[in-house]
């Protein structure tokens, strides 16, 4: 083959079968014509989709968004009226989305690390009783648990009038978890910008600290100075400023509780569903990560005198990081997309509100399809772009 | 995955995907061309309206109405298939051809004739919205219903009524929505709500579904119109025809006594309306400019039987529901179903 080429290439059209067999070029011509078949392919697609439309009657567009939604959410984090646009109902959901991905996925790191460490625990019971948990919730479909959780939980539960009551006007019901709402008075947003100015005098606390140790190796107690001045700073402005807060605190009124918070029972069903479903998964991410560090380094830090906690803390976890978090990003992601099985047991989330009340109402079908499929995309590739600056920051720098 | 987005989804691809089809390709020819009737009914079950039975055959007032069409055009009321909808994918269903056409307890709104491609061809029940709540709540009356909590199902009607129905009367609310019917029913049953709304007719049929239906009462308050009929595609003149004639045809059976038993002997009948309805007589025939055939309405009746006898063998007194017929009688006894003479 090569010899022909070769007295291939002594010939006049050399040229040509240079090019024809140039990788460059090959690729970049094949390349394009994929391009231009994607480009017709979307063509042809929009095309397609805006004939079949006219031809079936149905009005295309987005101006339904600005119409009147007249209808209900039972969560509302923001102003929303039965007046209010379908925009605005889009919001609702949106957040109501990301409330519980956000709770979930914070509830689930912590139950997933606590179940993964345990599994690998030498107590025989909490090793055991971690991989039956772990074996049994994620083995059993997510649907089915969120159902068995709602109705867990609203069986469980007493009507308002029985609800269990518990210390600070705090009441428990089938209608949910009634607390006193803070009102914040003068003076309160002081205490609100104190709260970042604490975190930022912690981490320079922090730093200072790591660096004295590098030097003089003298330590110092970080956690406990970082948390009293998180805690400390705020609560002494809001001490000095007279405490200027005040709470709005439920009634029983009629059938159900006036004013307060309220977390309501879907909420609580979605939180516990799909935190332990996901958690099994990150049970499984964190022990795979602990296994894949290898047992000369704990045996190493035992030899060095650092006690099991600190071994664990200081050698083990670092290390295993960079195992767990590229697979603990995809659960974030399962998490995420998850919550849209919401729908199933009537919370209010993106899937329910937009793509349940407002496509029937206003009937633009493939419109509130898309942006909810836009919605998702972007909420994921935003959790993988922090998930993976993260791991940039943990990484093991390679020398 | 949810099967129900998902299903959404693969309508939307419908729309995308299907070649740009020729919007004059009758739905007619093509129901004859396939051999059936396929029709969007409550996939939830809905007593009396469109559920499955115990040896599993759909039955109820909306499937009569499936049934009459089978009968007008092949003469047979069982070449129907059955497509169990939703509230939230029923429009999008006959928007994408999946079925031919809808029976599904669907009230007819303006925006959803004018503006979802569909066209309502008539109204099969007259039904207003009602609330049930429990006894132990001691209310009598829907005004009553301030602060409640109230179960409903996502994408109807109902979830607008409802808040129309208090934010008029100054009074607040918190809806609770579901997705389907059958959750909806099982967080009221579970003391969720302190209410349950719908139209008053799925109100009965739910309550007998209840763990205590004895439990449970129905206000006796009707907040809203709901015409309840059959759709069908916009821009098929045909086929809304025969759709709509189907249950004039039922109407009119009912209107003259030609009932499923007799409508063999009504065929001597002197009566020039009633040989109108069954196609008797020399050229007496209105089936054929529909594309049907002359015996269609005939059809209907050996099939499906009349309007009446429809009622109460699915709502009426002949069922568990037992519902009046009320706003639903015929024009000629005080209510409201009345149709087009056949002329």
């Amino acid at each position: 083959m090569t010899l022909r080429d070769k007295t291939a290439d002594e010939t006049p059209r050399s040229w040509v079968r240079a090019v024809l067999y140039d990788a460059t070029i090959r690729g970049w011509v094949f390349q394009g014509l994929v391009l231009l078949g994607l480009i017709l392919f979307a063509i042809w697609v929009i095309h397609n989709t805006a004939a079949n439309l006219r031809a079936a009657n149905i009005p295309f567009g987005f101006d339904f968004l600005n119409m009147r939604a007249g209808f209900d959410i039972s969560q509302k984090p923001i102003d929303y009226t039965l007046d209010s646009s379908h925009a605005q109902a889009f919001k609702v959901g949106l957040l109501n989305t990301i409330i519980v991905s956000v709770l979930g996925i914070i509830l689930a790191t912590i139950v997933g690390f606590v179940v993964g460490i345990s599994r690998l625990s030498s107590n025989w019971l909490l090793a055991r009783a971690a991989t039956v948990y772990i074996e049994t919730l994620r083995n059993v479909p997510l649907l089915l648990q969120l159902l068995f959780w709602y109705k867990a939980v609203l069986s469980v539960l007493p009507g308002p009038r029985q609800g269990y009551a518990l210390p600070f006007s705090i009441n428990l019901s089938n209608r949910g978890l009634t607390m006193p709402r803070p009102i914040a008075g003068d003076g309160f947003e002081f205490v609100m910008w104190s709260v970042p100015v604490a975190v930022a005098l912690a981490w320079a606390v922090a730093r200072w600290a790591r660096n004295r140790q590098a030097t003089t190796g003298q330590s110092f107690p970080v956690f406990r100075a970082s948390l009293g001045i998180v805690i400390g700073l705020p609560l002494v402005i809001f001490l000095a400023l007279g405490a200027p807060l005040s709470f709005e605190i439920p009634e029983l009124k009629g059938f159900n509780f006036a004013g307060g918070m309220v977390v309501h029972p879907e909420l609580i069903a979605m939180l516990l569903g799909i935190s332990l479903y996901t958690a099994t998964f990150i049970a499984e991410t964190v022990r795979a990560g602990i296994l894949a560090v290898s047992a000369g380094q704990s045996e190493a830090a035992f030899s060095l005198g650092l006690r099991p906690r600190q071994t664990m803390r200081l050698i083990v976890v670092p290390q295993a990081m960079r195992v767990i978090i590229p697979p603990l990003t995809s659960q974030y992601l399962n998490l995420t997309k998850n919550s849209s099985l919401a729908l199933a047991i009537g919370y209010p989330d993106l899937v329910a509100v937009f793509a349940g009340s407002t496509l029937n109402i206003t009937g633009h079908a493939i419109e509130v399809i898309a942006i909810t499929m836009a919605v998702y995309l972007a909420l994921s590739l935003i959790t993988a772009a922090l998930m993976n600056w993260f791991n940039a920051r943990v990484a093991l720098v390679e020398r | 995955m949810r099967s129900n987005t998902f299903k959404t989804l693969l309508l939307g691809a419908a729309f995308i995907g299907a070649g740009a089809v020729a919007a004059s390709a009758g739905t007619l020819d093509e129901v004859k061309a396939k051999g059936f009737v396929q029709c969007g009914v409550n996939g939830a079950g809905l007593a009396g309206f469109g559920a499955p039975d115990d040896a599993g055959n759909w039955t109820g007032l909306d499937v009569d109405a499936c049934r009459a069409v089978a009968a007008a055009v092949f003469g047979d009321p069982s070449k129907v298939k059955y497509t169990g909808l939703s509230a939230k994918e029923r429009f999008t269903a006959l928007q994408s051809k999946e079925i031919d056409m809808l029976a599904r307890n669907s009230t007819n709104t303006m925006s959803r004739d004018t503006q979802l491609g569909i066209t309502f061809t008539g109204v099969n029940y007259y039904d207003g919205q009602g609330f049930m709540v429990k006894k132990a709540l001691g209310v009598s009356s829907a005004k009553d219903l301030n602060g409640a909590s109230v179960c409903v199902q996502s994408g109807t009607t109902t979830e607008l009524n409802l808040a129309d129905y208090f934010k008029s009367n100054g009074m607040t609310f918190n809806a609770v929505v579901f997705e389907k019917q059958e959750e909806a029913d099982a967080a009221y049953d579970a003391g969720r709500c302190d209410a349950y709304t719908t139209d008053a007719s799925g109100l009965y049929s739910i309550r007998l579904k209840m763990t205590n239906p004895d439990d449970s009462i129905v206000l006796p308050e009707i907040i809203s119109k709901e015409p309840l009929g059959p759709a069908v595609r916009q821009g098929d003149d045909q086929w809304e025809s025969i759709v709509r004639w189907s249950h004039y045809a039922m109407l009119i059976a009912e209107e003259f006594g030609v009932t499923q038993a007799n409508v063999d002997e009504m065929k001597t009948s002197e009566n020039p309306e009633v040989q109108r309805l069954l196609g008797v007589g020399e050229g007496v025939d209105f089936g054929t400019p529909i594309g049907l055939t002359k015996d269609w309405a005939y059809n209907i009746i050996k099939g499906v039987g009349n309007y009446g006898e429809s009622f109460e063998r699915n709502v009426g007194e002949g069922s568990p529901l037992k519902i009046a017929r009320g706003l639903n009688a015929l024009w000629t006894k005080g209510g409201l179903q009345y149709a087009p003479p056949i002329r």
